[in-house]
């Protein structure tokens, strides 16, 4: 096999092979969350329930793809899209190896916090045009959610960026062959997790799809393929998430050489997807205000002293 | 990259006139962050990845976040259309597209003597940081200071007694 | 305030670690039907009508059963042989309604209609839940094998007149009785 940077087989790669791990996803997590819940989960479908996710495609694919007479066609088809395409498009900043990427960017990191908030709009326009009581509170709470741990995001990223120095993904990679950030850089690696969780909305951050308080949130009205939609860019977020882990704190495709390097890659990032899932089975979700609280009066604070802490040491070291 | 930077730019310009001409609100917000988008690509296009990124984030990202989710809250419906529709009549809008087509012809009128060549150069973030903490860090400390200010002071309207 | 978010923190730790331990216990999950529960024999399942130790019904047609259901589910139209046996010209239970409480069983004189273990009954039709005589009929005591109404009881039939069942005196002439 011959791949490089950038070429068409590459990009044709990596966007199946996205889409399918989050495809996947979907059995992964029920099996997993039954595990944790010692259940058994779905095991009836092909070999312990790997077709299962056969079966729920054939189940999304052919239910009615039904727009509310009530709802504003033009967003509630177009906001879907927006997720999908958004957190596909983040993927192209990805190193996934030395010669496994789509583009390498000098803004990689930045592209990737771009693409977050861009995805804000998928959720509340979702909520808004879908005309529901529930959707809207949903989507209210998705855009307050959003807007306000973009901002630790973002900061707790700027530590890392400081100690190598680029804000290209692949450099970072390659800063961390002396040592993983996760070590200089944990506060960092910790916030990043827990707003990465309140960006995708997944448990235990869901509240804009709460289903005990407000249906099923922001997608109440949506069915069908739009729903499946939603449902795999959730999945697909969720490998995004675990994937920057993986690139900025974990040392990306870096590891011992009996292995290649992008099963390494693999394996770090399939460990923070079931971490993910783990919480999910684990923490029960907080309240809206309690959030919001946490975010803004501990996670702020705590992100700019760690960076103001990185830089004094950086710049004592120098 | 030339044929880029005028396909964003008539993107831009069609995206904010249909701000402007579009009866419902989501639509026409809709509008203005294709239009901010197109913007980010000229950025781009013009070897500036750093504003161009930062034109997502900010502009498209945050901004256009919050004036959706005030409209979320206003109850806007039927009767906004309706209403926006009867401002939107010649009598409304002549004079301020007169003007403005006044205003066009006279920057074409200034741009069209001068010979411009379009030749992109990087910009990279370690430029555009050292400028702001070099020669422009008063400003940029100004404009934090500005910032606090506002914050202090929403805090301050926020707080319940 | 410190030891409160470390506390905090701990707390949430510890819950993720024993979550994380569920994966190497048992699973409580009991994997139905390749994994047959046990059924104790007093469970309230399908409905039967049982036969007597001489192979015949035991139902008398009595209409108790169909009265004590408290969601009318059971219907049946009484019969009389030649020999003087009472039996129901039909019996139909409809188990789409019925909810297995048992009060049939317990309203019954002859135990002649029985819950039994069994509690697969699902159709794809929903007239075929409706079930008759023909459906019901077993060819067994069922729980109670050595019961026959017609010895114990001093209804008179063919072969057996009154006074003539189990511990039955015989019967009093009231002409006699007369002071």
């Amino acid at each position: 096999m011959n791949l490089e940077i950038g070429s068409p087989l590459t990009v044709g790669l990596i966007l199946f092979a996205v889409i399918i791990t989050g495809a996947l996803l979907i059995t992964v997590e029920r099996r997993l969350l039954g595990f944790w819940q010692e259940r058994l989960g779905p095991n009836r479908v092909g070999w312990f329930g790997s077709l299962q996710v056969v079966a729920d495609m054939i189940k999304i694919f052919t239910k009615e793809d039904w727009i509310p007479p009530f709802a504003d066609r033009f967003s509630f088809v177009i906001a879907p899209g927006i997720i999908m395409s958004v957190v596909l498009l983040s993927f192209a900043v990805i190193p996934f190896a030395p010669n496994i990427g789509v583009i390498d960017s000098n803004i990689g990191v930045l592209f990737v916090l771009a693409m977050a908030s861009l995805g804000a709009y998928s959720v509340m326009l979702g909520g808004l045009s879908s005309d529901n009581k529930y959707a809207l509170l949903g989507s209210l709470r998705a855009a307050a959610q959003m807007v306000s741990y973009e901002v630790f995001m973002g900061i707790s990223l700027l530590g890392v960026v400081a100690l190598a120095g680029s804000f290209n993904l692949r450099e970072i990679v390659e800063a961390q062959a002396d040592g993983w950030y996760i070590i200089p850089q944990f506060i960092g690696f910790v916030i990043f997790l827990i707003a990465g969780v309140a960006e995708s909305h997944r448990l235990p951050f869901d509240i804009p799809e709460a289903e005990q308080e407000i249906c099923a949130g922001y997608h109440t009205e949506y069915s069908g393929m739009k729903f499946g939609m939603f449902f795999v860019a959730e999945y697909v977020g969720l490998v995004l998430i675990s994937s920057l882990i993986t690139v900025l704190f974990f040392g990306g495709w870096l590891g011992p050489t009996f292995l290649p390097p992008i099963i390494w890659f693999a394996i770090k990032a399939f460990g923070f997807i079931a971490f993910f899932i783990l919480m999910r089975a684990a923490v029960p979700r907080p309240r809206y205000d309690q959030l919001m609280t946490y975010g803004w009066l501990f996670l702020l604070p705590l992100s700019l002293v760690n960076l103001l802490v990185t830089g004094v040491i950086i710049l004592s070291t120098q | 990259m030339i044929m880029l930077f005028y396909l964003a730019a008539a993107i831009a310009v069609i995206a904010t006139i249909a701000v402007v001409l579009q009866t419902n609100i989501v639509h026409g917000l809709l509008y203005l962050i294709l239009s901010l988008l197109a913007v980010a690509v000229i950025f781009y296009v013009l070897g500036a990845p750093f504003a161009a990124v930062l034109e997502a984030i900010v502009y498209a990202g945050a901004i256009m976040v919050l004036f959706l989710f005030v409209i979320m809250m206003l109850n806007l419906g039927q009767h906004t259309q309706n209403q926006e529709r009867t401002w939107l009549t010649p009598r409304g809008w002549i004079v301020p597209s007169i003007m403005a087509a006044v205003l066009l012809g006279q920057l074409l009128n200034v741009i069209s003597g001068i010979d411009y060549e379009i030749e992109p150069t990087q910009v990279g973030v370690m430029e555009i940081s050292a400028l702001l903490f070099g020669p422009y860090v008063l400003a940029v400390e100004l404009a934090s200071i500005l910032l606090l200010a506002g914050l202090v002071a929403a805090y301050h309207l926020a707080k319940t007694k | 305030m410190i030891k409160l978010i470390v506390d905090t923190l701990l707390s949430q730790v510890r819950t993720l670690w024993l979550v994380f331990m569920k994966l190497f216990q048992k699973k409580d999950t009991v994997e139905y039907p390749d994994q047959q529960p046990y059924m104790f024999p007093r469970w309230r399942g399908r409905i039967i009508l049982s036969r007597d130790p001489d192979g015949e019904e035991r139902c008398v047609a009595c209409n108790l059963c169909a009265v004590a259901c408290p969601v009318d589910c059971i219907a049946l139209q009484k019969g009389e042989m030649e020999d003087g046996r009472w039996y129901p010209e039909f019996f139909r239970i409809n188990f789409s309604r019925c909810i297995m409480c048992g009060f049939c069983e317990e309203a019954c004189p002859t135990n002649a209609i029985q819950l039994t273990p069994d509690f697969e009954m699902a159709e794809y039709v929903r007239q075929d839940m409706v079930w008759e005589k023909e459906d019901l009929l077993i060819n067994g005591t069922g729980k109670y094998h050595d019961y026959n109404f017609y010895r114990v009881a001093g209804k008179k039939i063919e072969g057996k007149d009154k006074g003539e069942a189990l511990n039955e005196a015989a019967p009093v002439d009231v002409r006699s009785l007369l002071p």
